[in-house]
């Protein structure tokens, strides 16, 4: 458990200096609301409500920009290789990266979220804490499978490009998920909400264990 | 040899599996003459499901052995997913168009089938960008190999969507005996087709890795 505590310290630490990462998915991720506000009439008045969609192309879009970032952290200046050459076992670096981009990526989710509320007309009530309920579980499902593919990007010659192509299509289920619960919080129609819940824990445990016994493989050099 | 028995047998069995789908199989009381797509549709779709299992089990095992056959396995497997999840959607938007009235509908398994034909366009995309064999073989193999575990999880979650897509095999279904025959003649017929292009693939496949090999002893 040490390394893995040492692993988010040192990318707390960083971002605290230089607050790279938070800062640039927080202003993509309202720009991403706001931009949606103005093009469309989402106050659920309309026959269609898009409120949830909405929510959730801001978060992922904001998503992949926070792991580019850690990805580009790790590349520049070779840190990685030094990182590799420290004693720690590669399932503990995997656990440590996905622990940092998870409480990155849950700050500017939470900041957003608010501002989401005003814009769309959410109250301040216990719905928006289910939607933050919600947010945490896709979120580690996002970052758990994210982490191991900004990895395999940062292999490439193109970084940038490559990491959305593999992420997108294979986060589809969180995506899913998180937008079908968030929509049936928002209409207050919660009686199936326990399956695409299950669905959503159901990848995050599946992509944590895979990737923990996998992550050898993708920084061996 | 044996890939030339193969593509006897599929040129043999082409003929006859047109026969069975337009000729012996009866004609569907509402949709009518429509209806002989699913012969072609549905073993396209399961085949576009082995190629993601094949996609797997070439990965995995390539991970557990090192052995760059399992990755020309895991990499041939995806390029004919690619083909079958195409054909699989284009035959399906054919049906869909007079059936439902729409191009699209994102029911659960279009949507399955189209995340499926993405995953293994991202898989070669991301060959694409790796210049090196081992590191190619060695990083798209875990990317194969957590793209086929994504492909359960994906057919959970699409069924949140009510479901216009028809079942006619498995529970509820109420195929007509004949067109079952029908349909189990095309999938032989396809798996075979399959077969034969996925063992065609490997051996190209063997030859470009050959070529790409002497390339680099050339530039060295």
């Amino acid at each position: 458990m040490k390394p893995v505590v040492a692993i988010i310290h040192k990318d707390v630490a960083i971002e605290f200096r230089n607050k790279e990462s938070i800062s640039s998915m927080l202003w993509f991720g309202l720009l991403v609301l706001v931009i949606f506000s103005f093009s469309f009439d989402s106050s659920g008045a309309g026959d269609v409500d898009i409120r949830a969609g909405l929510l959730w192309v801001a978060f992922s879009f904001a998503g992949i920009l926070g792991l580019n970032r850690s990805l580009s952290m790790e590349s520049d200046n070779d840190c990685l290789q030094g990182l590799l050459l420290a004693p720690v076992d590669r399932g503990d670096l995997y656990l440590g990266k996905v622990a940092g981009n998870l409480v990155f990526s849950l700050v500017a989710e939470l900041i957003i979220l608010p501002v989401f509320a005003v814009l769309q007309h959410v109250h301040f009530d216990w719905k928006l804490l289910a939607i933050a309920g919600i947010t945490v579980a896709g979120t580690l499902g996002f970052v758990s499978i994210g982490t191991t593919l900004s990895m395999i990007s940062a292999h490439t010659r193109m970084k940038e490009v490559i990491l959305p192509v593999l992420q997108i299509p294979m986060t589809l289920p969180v995506i899913l998920c998180a937008v079908t619960a968030t929509d049936m919080v928002l209409k207050n129609e919660t009686a199936g909400i326990s399956f695409p819940l299950s669905v959503l824990g159901l990848f995050s445990i599946v992509y944590l264990t895979a990737s923990y016994f996998i992550f050898e493989y993708v920084v061996e050099e | 040899m044996k890939i030339r028995m193969l593509a006897i047998l599929s040129l043999v069995l082409i003929p006859i599996s047109l026969y069975f789908a337009f000729i012996y199989a009866p004609t569907e009381n509402t949709m009518g003459h429509l209806q002989r797509i699913f012969y072609f549709h549905v073993p396209h779709a399961i085949l576009s499901y082995v190629s993601a299992l094949l996609l797997g089990l070439g990965s995995l095992m390539y991970l557990i052995k090192g052995d760059l056959k399992w990755d020309r396995l895991a990499y041939c497997s995806a390029e004919l997913g690619i083909l079958f999840t195409v054909t699989t959607l284009l035959s399906g938007i054919i049906w869909s168009h007079p059936a439902w009235g729409t191009w699209w509908e994102f029911d659960a398994r279009p949507t399955l089938e189209l995340m499926l034909g993405l995953l293994f366009v991202g898989y070669h995309m991301l060959r694409a960008y790796l210049p090196e064999r081992e590191s190619r073989a060695r990083l798209s193999t875990v990317f194969g190999f957590l793209a086929a575990l994504d492909v359960p999880i994906n057919y959970f979650a699409t069924y949140i969507w009510e479901q216009h897509h028809p079942r006619v095999i498995g529970p509820g279904g109420d195929l007509d005996p004949d067109m079952g025959i029908a349909l189990l003649v095309s999938m032989i017929t396809s798996g075979i087709i399959y077969a034969y292009l996925l063992a065609q693939r490997i051996e190209i496949a063997k030859v470009e890795e050959e070529v790409e090999y002497f390339e680099q002893v050339v530039q060295a």
